[in-house]
């Protein structure tokens, strides 16, 4: 196992690249400790499938490094990389037994048959996959064939990371709860490096420590799955992140006060760095916006009940401005006024939040 | 307006859809909420007509359809495995059912630009589907479907392939679109959460039964038995073995709580809670409902909702609670079970009080 570091990665995949959207990888630096639990996050395109095919060694970068530990594995076939992969659609031998799937990948390796024995039936003990050693793979459910995915990674003692490539997205629902539980509670257990792949954000801010999201190519933010959901960097993290995401509203900067609507908003951030003719916007979430006395007025358009919450759309003028209530709360009739929490309503410049450089 | 009488459907020696008799709700959505190889897709084949049933009927607008082949039908359907043409470009896909309708070249244009802004395909108009991504092709196949006039629009999962936030604008978007038009939709998933942000009406099904058939928030709120219950949570309904036994509700010895209201009228015995994790919260002081001890198992936050798993009396339980709550793994936790909203049903799954 070993600390991988991603030095200054761009990859295109054409001849010759010219412009920035020739670009799938524009400038990537990261680091992953020894052990944790990683996510990366992002639309289709945003360029994750090409990183992760990059740390695994399929796909060699355009430009810049990588390391595991401090050896420079950038040249380093997939095979010698020590990695793991588990894809979205499970690999299974559907005529070897569930015993001798979980052995094929030591046994392939020439290691000695008590170990392979041993190995077998931990992994098998962790997954619960015990009672059904001696099945055949060919009949059980889809998530019973992602765990064997799961559990040939997991055999191995020489990995040094095990990437999963969007897992869950074969899985039904109920099932998706149970594995990712399993999963959180594997990485618990024996706190081997995992780094998780997905369009989805559930499944990526409740497995990972850290989620890295990307856009075009480009990391935008790395952090806790709080610091995304309470102090986006970037209006596109906010709206990728949360459900529904953050409502962003054109605003003006007056004396440094932003206004929406003519009223002025208070910001937890200051309006440092708004040059004249930058884009400037308000970012709060629906969760952090209530119905007040006063203060914005909008009108209320229509109510979508979510089970656990109801999420309201209203609208100023053209501008849509969502709101979360819970389960039971009163909506207001059609016109209202809302307040906005300062302490979770944010300035942003040119998509990024003031007073932090992009 | 489409109606089943009696539908069964046999396959061998097998029963794939027990007797059904459903009236799907005219001009608005028909949700088909299970789990996969719950009968969602045979129950859309039959009602297509792209399947006979082994028995009953199938009426629309009062006409007898059974055994009319989907070729008669205007019908329009998208299934998760999404079909196109190949050598047509995207706009001719989309375009095909309007030329079929012989609409006029204008409006061909006017008609596809509108669906291909909606599904965000506008820059891919000219290209072909294999040159498309997986998201891409199924857009195409729902523009498709959006752009035919039908009466009967089948849609079977067709969000499963897509990214989430896609997936989420479009959930608001296609009720939308149907608003103002004379057909009826039905709409499968094996996603409570996106069958109720659809709204409309929802039938649940299990292993080709539909349990209930009804208003969305009336389905969720209101299951009439264990396994609507189920099949309409996410996370998981948490469930525990109960007793009623001198007028309190006992979980445990030494947890219960007084039986009242209706309540109060049900015979003493042994019956199954049920209780969403959205009702079972992290304690915080003493404020209603009863409290409980349980070991952490695991503990996930997402950012807006925590989501904890914990042992209580050797069963698992699941605590969903807006905002951040920090638990360590292993420690005992305090949880408030909000027990006003528990559902009480009988040994058999049905639905008896609470």
């Amino acid at each position: 196992m070993a600390r991988i570091r991603l030095e200054a990665l761009r990859h295109s995949y054409l001849k010759q690249p010219a412009r920035d959207a020739d670009w799938a990888l524009k400038n990537v630096d990261l680091q992953w400790q020894d052990g944790g639990a990683y996510a990366l996050l992002g639309p289709s395109g945003c360029g994750k499938t090409t990183l992760l095919s990059i740390v695994s060694g399929l796909l060699r970068p355009t430009s810049g490094r990588v390391y595991f530990g401090e050896e420079d594995v950038t040249g380093q076939p997939p095979d010698r990389r020590n990695i793991a992969q588990v894809f979205q659609f499970p690999v299974v031998y559907d005529t070897m037994s569930v015993y001798d799937n979980l052995a094929f990948p030591l046994r392939n390796r020439g290691v000695p048959p008590a170990q392979v024995d041993a190995r077998v039936r931990e992994v098998a003990a962790l997954l619960d996959l015990e009672a059904m050693l001696a099945q055949r793979a060919a009949g059980l459910t889809a998530d019973g064939k992602q765990k064997i995915s799961l559990g040939r990674g997991l055999a191995r003692s020489d990995v040094n990371v095990i990437m999963f490539d969007e897992p869950l997205t074969v899985i039904d629902p109920h099932l998706k709860w149970r594995l990712r539980s399993k999963l959180k509670e594997l990485h618990q257990r024996i706190g081997m490096t995992m780094i998780y792949v997905t369009h989805d954000q559930t499944e990526a801010m409740t497995f990972a420590n850290e989620v890295v999201v990307m856009h075009e190519g480009a990391v935008v933010q790395v952090g806790t799955p709080v610091e995304l959901f309470e102090r986006p960097r970037h209006t596109f993290v906010g709206h990728f992140i949360g459900s529904p995401g953050m409502n962003v509203l054109p605003c003006e900067v007056d004396n440094g006060v932003p206004r929406f609507a003519g009223v002025p908003v208070p910001t937890a951030n200051a309006a440092t760095g708004t040059r004249a003719g930058a884009r400037t916007e308000i970012g709060v979430r629906p969760e952090f916006v209530r119905f007040a006395d006063e203060g914005v007025p909008v009108r209320v358009v229509r109510v979508a009940d979510a089970g656990r919450h109801q999420v309201v759309e209203t609208r100023h003028a053209d501008t849509v401005i969502r709101v979360l209530l819970k389960e039971h709360e009163t909506v207001p009739a059609e016109h209202a006024h809302l307040a906005f929490d300062a302490a979770f309503t944010r300035l942003y410049v040119d998509g990024w939040v003031a007073g932090e450089t992009a | 307006m489409l109606a089943l009488k009696d539908v069964v459907r046999r396959v061998g020696g097998r029963t794939h859809i027990h007797p059904t008799s459903l009236e799907l709700r005219p001009g608005g959505f028909n949700i088909l909420l299970g789990t996969t190889l719950s009968g969602k897709t045979t129950l859309m084949q039959l009602m297509a007509g792209l399947l006979p049933p082994s028995s009953g009927r199938i009426l629309a607008g009062g006409r007898d359809v059974t055994g009319v082949p989907v070729q008669k039908r205007n019908v329009a359907m998208v299934f998760q495995q999404f079909i196109n043409y190949p050598n047509f470009s995207v706009y001719e896909n989309i375009a095909s059912p309007l030329r079929v309708a012989r609409l006029a070249d204008p409006q061909v244009r006017a008609r596809v630009g509108k669906i291909a802004e909606l599904l965000q395909l506008t820059p891919f108009l000219g290209r072909r589907p294999a040159e498309l991504s997986g998201g891409q092709q199924q857009r195409t196949a729902l523009a498709r479907a959006l752009a035919k006039d039908a009466e009967l629009v089948l849609l079977d999962e067709p969000l499963a392939n897509l990214d989430y936030k896609l997936r989420e604008s479009l959930r608001e978007e296609l009720p939308r679109l149907f608003e103002d038009r004379d057909c009826t939709v039905v709409y499968a998933t094996s996603e409570p959460g996106e069958a109720l942000l659809l709204g409309g009406h929802t039938a649940t099904l299990h292993e080709g039964r539909v349990t209930q058939f009804g208003p969305n928030g009336a389905v969720y709120r209101e299951p009439v038995d264990l396994t609507t219950a189920r099949v309409y949570s996410d996370p998981p309904i948490n469930t525990a073995q109960v007793a009623k036994r001198g007028g309190r509700i006992q979980l445990s010895e030494t947890v219960s709580w007084p039986a009242q209201g209706a309540l109060a009228a049900l015979a003493d015995g042994d019956y199954i809670l049920g209780l969403r994790p959205h009702h079972v919260l992290p304690a915080s002081g003493g404020n209603g409902g009863v409290q409980v001890e349980g070991r952490v198992l695991i503990a996930e936050i997402s950012g807006s909702e925590s989501v904890v798993h914990f042992d209580l009396g050797g069963m698992t339980w699941v605590s969903l609670s807006h905002g951040v709550h920090a638990f360590r793994v292993g420690e005992t936790a305090r949880f408030t079970l909000q027990v006003e909203r528990c559902f009480y049903f009988a040994p058999d799954g049905a639905r008896t009080a609470g």
